[in-house]
């Protein structure tokens, strides 16, 4: 604890109690009520319902307002809308996630454990300077710049539910963030005072059917940028500054629910809502189809050489491991962690660890890789908790078991993201549930014995490896372009 | 090198047009099938569609389609431009449509649409298979009549055809961008096929609800024209086709929208195929002589090259080692000499052409308001000309406005846009600050003048950067190529070009900012997604501007504080300090 406050770097503490926050107590559709009831005319109410609502609407407006068209075609219009819905709830039944609201899919799909009920809903580290962004509860976005007393305040209109922000890698100001209807390009200037950007900084990408959007990756060259959505086949590759995007469509899937960008620049990883996520080289932008076995694919990190990429499948609990090498030919992808539950006996009494993954992180040196375990929400000893690996990647990889991260009585991790450039080991930033975020250190010397300085967290008393009984299961792949 | 590189590209359109004439059966079976089906019938529509597609005329027509296929992608190959020409103001735009090589283009786009038109009343048969049939008249005898549903066919085809031309103009269809992200060419198509389907579709539609207005209003002159020459009778059978109950026909709608899309559906697909053929992404040789290819002042090859060498500099160490590589007698890095002093040609010139923007449009605010006598005199060799505020300031613009010699412009128009000779008798009248403002309170109330020669917003500086697509490829490259060299470089030759890069960069950092700050210089525009036409010039300022800051990130976050040893001018530094700091 010394230490650290010793260092030149000391990144802010923040803690967002819930009280503090505005909410919004309504949907913006249900303002409608508040108003008096005025009647227009049946071409202005039809035309108004398909701008709201596209066809869907228009024909709802067409069939409910009977006395005034004629009955052919309020009975037509709502045989046709009969037709959509049984089409519809076809292919709701094919891929069922297409049935969830918006925000009830951010949840299911993000990376933040209980998205919906979390204070900090998205986080991001600038991938150069220790400024973070941080995005609330109430749709608003604060960005925290040790550096700097001024804290902007990003909010727009079209900020609803962000599901996930990030910053522009070779560029100071340009913050991505993914929400329920688009995508937004901010630019905050690092040298103004402001702390109310205008809209005007805000650039707005969408493209239609493409939300919500729940992932989106910056390439590390800083030149493109790839957002995903359930709702959406394609996963979309934009030029922000063109303000272009190119749709690419793969058949299966249902949707792109996770994107992660290797830090090479080479690969990109892609999961879908079905057992299945792709791969895809950046080159030429051609796709490694992976099926798994039994769920999708969860969370996944790259190793700092873009040559390893680790992932968790829904419903497991181990850690998939797959490597990238210019040989060709078959590979398929290897257990490299199980982390069933586990019971520990601390001074405090027994806890039992382990589970199913909510998400990783690697840190940028690959020597911790942090994981975050849903926990069991029935069982009270079984609260989410974060355990932390030490790793290798070369000559060999290698991953031990070396501690876990608590918070304080009650706090649940949600949320957690390494320090893109820490100089003195690793330094994860964790959210709580308690509207907290803290930021956990680990001093090391590369490829050297760590020192640990997990604060509050109960030491490990005895490492315990479980040999893997997935060692016979791997997944297979099939080269589709 | 010249031959070298027109035969590349003349390979590359070829090939394009050949895959065009092999997706032209699929194509018209689909157009058969769409324009003969019945839902009451399907069993017959298919048995017609079969003997249909294997009948001489359909084979003739066939042939027919196949050469205007290749007329198309001759046309495209001959039109197009990687660099587009933007019209600063209308009277630019009607220019360039009554250009006659545009009058040409549109005249040969109006007869292949009435060439398709024909195959497609041929293929659909029925009630619009020719052009004269037999008819009773009410004395006995038999005679030919004009049958207008085969007529009205052809009209429309010419006009879809016309129309597409003018669009082209308009829409700067034949500009050729090149995509940030690489594709295969069979997987690039396959993705951009929904996108043709639904353009055709709708500029189809749009197409024929015009050509109907026209014929609505219009439509007797060709008629009787046709009846005159070709003595035929107009049928008195039915409703002519220039009255409302006549163009009510749902299935002549149909079919005259069928075939508009057919026609345009073929078009853009030979354009889109060309256009992928086109930029797709070659390799160069590397060695000291082929870089001349980018002095070549021939923008088509040049940006291929320059695309090689953003993407080598990106994706291949074998060659970004050629490329840092001394030759073998004499220990000198050609390559990289070669390729810097090209790039940061390229680069010096845009700074340039910036500065001079800029100074002008300053300058120009300057002299017109706040100008002495003794001080017009020298400005009006630029600025002397007598129409409104806004038109002085489209000769200061020269490269990026209307030819004015071409010879489209009328005598009287050039003589208002040339400057004002000393000895001519204008000079006096000009003089007088009076007379000069009656003029031109008298000229701006002429609505149609105001509408024709204001200055359309943004576009100067849409013209400013039309070309900037190299100088992106070239940031990249170079900024690529000295972050490789921090690790890769054995030899240092990069340290030795390393601060006239880093000066170039940062002097062309600061015009580009400067631009911006001007009006409608940073107004983004808007967006039109259902187009065939690329509208990606329109945004390439904004795209250089985020490229040329990453380079310089690029460069900054890779060396970092070794920048200090570097010799910069103090003002230089302090500017590389921000970018270090990452406060720009």
């Amino acid at each position: 604890k010394e230490m650290y406050q010793s260092l030149d770097f000391s990144p802010p503490s923040l803690s967002f109690p819930r009280e503090s926050l505005k909410l919004h107590s309504r949907t913006e559709n249900s303002s409608k009520a508040a108003f008096l009831d005025h009647s227009e005319t049946l071409w202005m109410r039809s035309a108004a319902a398909w701008r709201d609502g596209g066809l869907t609407g228009l024909l709802n407006e067409i069939t409910n307002s009977h006395p005034e068209v004629p009955k052919w075609l309020s009975m037509s219009s709502g045989c046709i809308l009969a037709l959509l819905q049984w089409v519809s709830s076809f292919h709701g039944s094919l891929f069922p996630h297409l049935t969830l609201s918006s925000e009830d899919m951010i949840a299911e799909f993000s990376q933040v454990l209980n998205w919906s009920d979390c204070v900090v809903r998205a986080f991001a580290w600038h991938p150069h300077t220790d400024k973070f962004a941080v995005a609330l509860l109430d749709d608003s976005i604060k960005i925290y710049n040790p550096k700097s007393a001024t804290t902007p305040t990003l909010k727009h209109r079209l900020q609803r539910n962000v599901a996930v922000v990030q910053w522009k890698p070779l560029c100071a100001s340009a913050l991505a963030v993914g929400c329920q209807n688009c995508l937004l390009v901010w630019h905050v200037d690092p040298c103004s005072l402001s702390t109310r950007p205008s809209a005007g900084c805000a650039h707005v990408l969408s493209h239609p059917g493409h939300a919500p959007v729940t992932s989106i990756a910056w390439s590390p060259s800083g030149s493109l940028l790839v957002s995903a959505s359930p709702m959406d086949t394609a996963m979309m590759v934009w030029d922000v500054a063109a303000e272009s995007c190119v749709p690419l469509q793969r058949v299966g899937g249902g949707g792109v629910t996770f994107l992660s960008w290797s830090p090479d620049g080479s690969h990109v990883l892609a999961s879908t809502p079905s057992a299945l996520f792709r791969v895809w080289e950046t080159r030429m932008w051609t796709c490694e189809r992976w099926p798994c076995i039994k769920g999708r694919c969860q969370s996944g990190c790259w190793s700092p050489d873009g040559s390893r990429l680790l992932f968790t499948v829904q419903d497991e609990a181990v850690i998939y491991s797959l490597t990238f090498t210019n040989t060709p030919g078959p590979h398929a992808a290897v257990v490299v962690a199980d982390l069933s539950e586990t019971t520990f006996s601390t001074p405090d009494g027994d806890i039992i660890v382990g589970g199913e993954i909510q998400s990783l992180a690697w840190d940028p040196r690959g020597e911790r890789l942090a994981v975050l375990l849903k926990g069991d929400p029935r069982a009270a000893d079984r609260s989410p908790i974060i355990a932390v690996f030490k790793t290798r990647v070369s000559p060999i990889f290698e991953l031990l078991p070396c501690g876990f991260v608590q918070g304080e009585p009650g706090a649940e991790p949600r949320l957690m993201q390494f320090h893109p450039n820490f100089r003195h080991g690793a330094l994860l930033t964790v959210c709580w549930s308690s509207g907290r975020i803290t930021h956990v250190p680990f001093y090391f010397l590369s490829a050297s014995i760590p020192r640990l300085g997990l604060s509050g967290s109960p030491t490990l008393p005895h490492v315990q490896e479980r040999p893997a009984d997935f060692a016979n299961q791997s997944l297979f792949t099939e080269f589709i372009s | 090198m010249q031959e070298m590189s027109d035969r590349l590209l003349n390979n590359k359109a070829a090939a394009s047009i050949a895959w065009a004439v092999l997706l032209l059966p699929p194509s018209t079976a689909i157009f058969v099938i769409l324009s003969k089906f019945s839902v009451l019938h399907p069993i017959q529509t298919i048995s017609e569609c079969f003997s249909m597609l294997t009948s001489a005329t359909a084979i003739f027509s066939f042939i027919l389609l196949c050469g205007v296929i290749i007329m198309v992608g001759f046309l495209n190959f001959e039109y197009y431009t990687v660099i587009p020409t933007i019209a600063c103001s209308k009277i630019a735009l009607f220019g360039q449509l009554l250009h006659p090589r545009q009058l040409v283009n549109s005249l040969v786009h109006c007869i292949m649409g009435m060439i398709v038109a024909w195959c497609s009343a041929v293929t659909i048969g029925f009630r619009y298979e020719t052009l004269g049939h037999p008819c009773a008249q009410t004395d006995g005898y038999h005679q030919m009549c004009l049958n207008e549903y085969h007529l009205i066919l052809l009209l429309g085809g010419a006009f879809v055809g016309f129309s597409h031309s003018l669009l082209g103009v308009i829409h700067n269809m034949n500009y050729v961008s090149f995509h940030t992200v690489q594709q295969y060419k069979y997987l690039r198509f396959k993705g951009c096929l929904p996108l043709v389907v639904k353009c055709s579709a709708t500029q189809a539609l749009y197409s024929v609800r015009n050509f109907i207005v026209v014929y609505y209003f219009l439509g007797y002159i060709p008629r009787t024209w046709i009846c005159k020459t070709l003595n035929l009778h107009l049928g008195s059978s039915a409703h002519p086709l220039d009255s409302i109950a006549g163009l009510l026909d749902l299935s002549l709608l149909y079919h005259l929208w069928i075939s508009a899309t057919f026609l345009l559906f073929t078009w853009y697909i030979t354009l889109l195929l060309f256009r992928i053929f086109l930029t797709e992404h070659i390799h160069f040789r590397l060695n000291p002589t082929d870089h001349q290819i980018l002095v070549l002042s021939f923008p088509k090859f040049q940006f291929l090259a320059l695309q090689d060498l953003a993407l080598l500099s990106q994706h291949s160490p074998l060659r970004r080692c050629e490329v840092f590589s001394l030759s073998q007698p004499g220990g000198h890095p050609h390559n990289w000499n070669a390729i810097s002093k090209e790039c940061l040609s390229l680069l010096a010139d845009l700074t340039q052409r910036l500065v001079a923007y800029h100074d002008t449009v300053a300058t120009n605010g300057r002299a017109k308001s706040l100008s002495s006598g003794s001080e017009r005199k020298t400005s009006s060799e630029t600025s002397g000309t007598l129409i409104s505020q806004k038109w002085l300031s489209i000769p200061l613009t020269a490269p990026f406005t209307p030819d004015l010699d071409s010879p489209f412009m009328s005598p009287a128009l050039r003589r208002l846009a040339a400057p004002v000779e000393q000895g001519s008798p204008w000079y006096g009248t000009v003089q007088s600050p009076h007379i000069m403002r009656r003029v031109k309170n008298f000229l701006a109330k002429r609505v149609l003048i105001v509408y024709l020669f204001n200055k359309l917003p943004e576009a100067s500086s849409q013209a400013l950067f039309a070309d900037s697509q190299a100088h992106i490829w070239a940031l990249e490259g170079l900024s690529y190529l000295v972050q490789a060299s921090f690790s890769e470089d054995q030899f240092g030759v990069v340290q030795t070009t390393l601060p006239s890069i880093l000066s170039c960069m940062l002097v062309l950092q600061e015009a580009v900012d400067r631009h911006f700050k001007l009006p409608h210089a940073s107004s983004k525009p808007v967006r039109s997604t259902s187009s065939m036409g690329d509208s990606t010039y329109k945004t390439l300022r904004f795209a250089l501007r985020a490229t040329l800051k990453t380079a310089i990130y690029r460069i900054t976050t890779t060396f970092g504080d070794h920048l200090n040893a570097v010799q910069l001018s103090a003002e230089h530094r302090k500017r590389l300090q921000q970018f270090l700091e990452y406060k720009e």
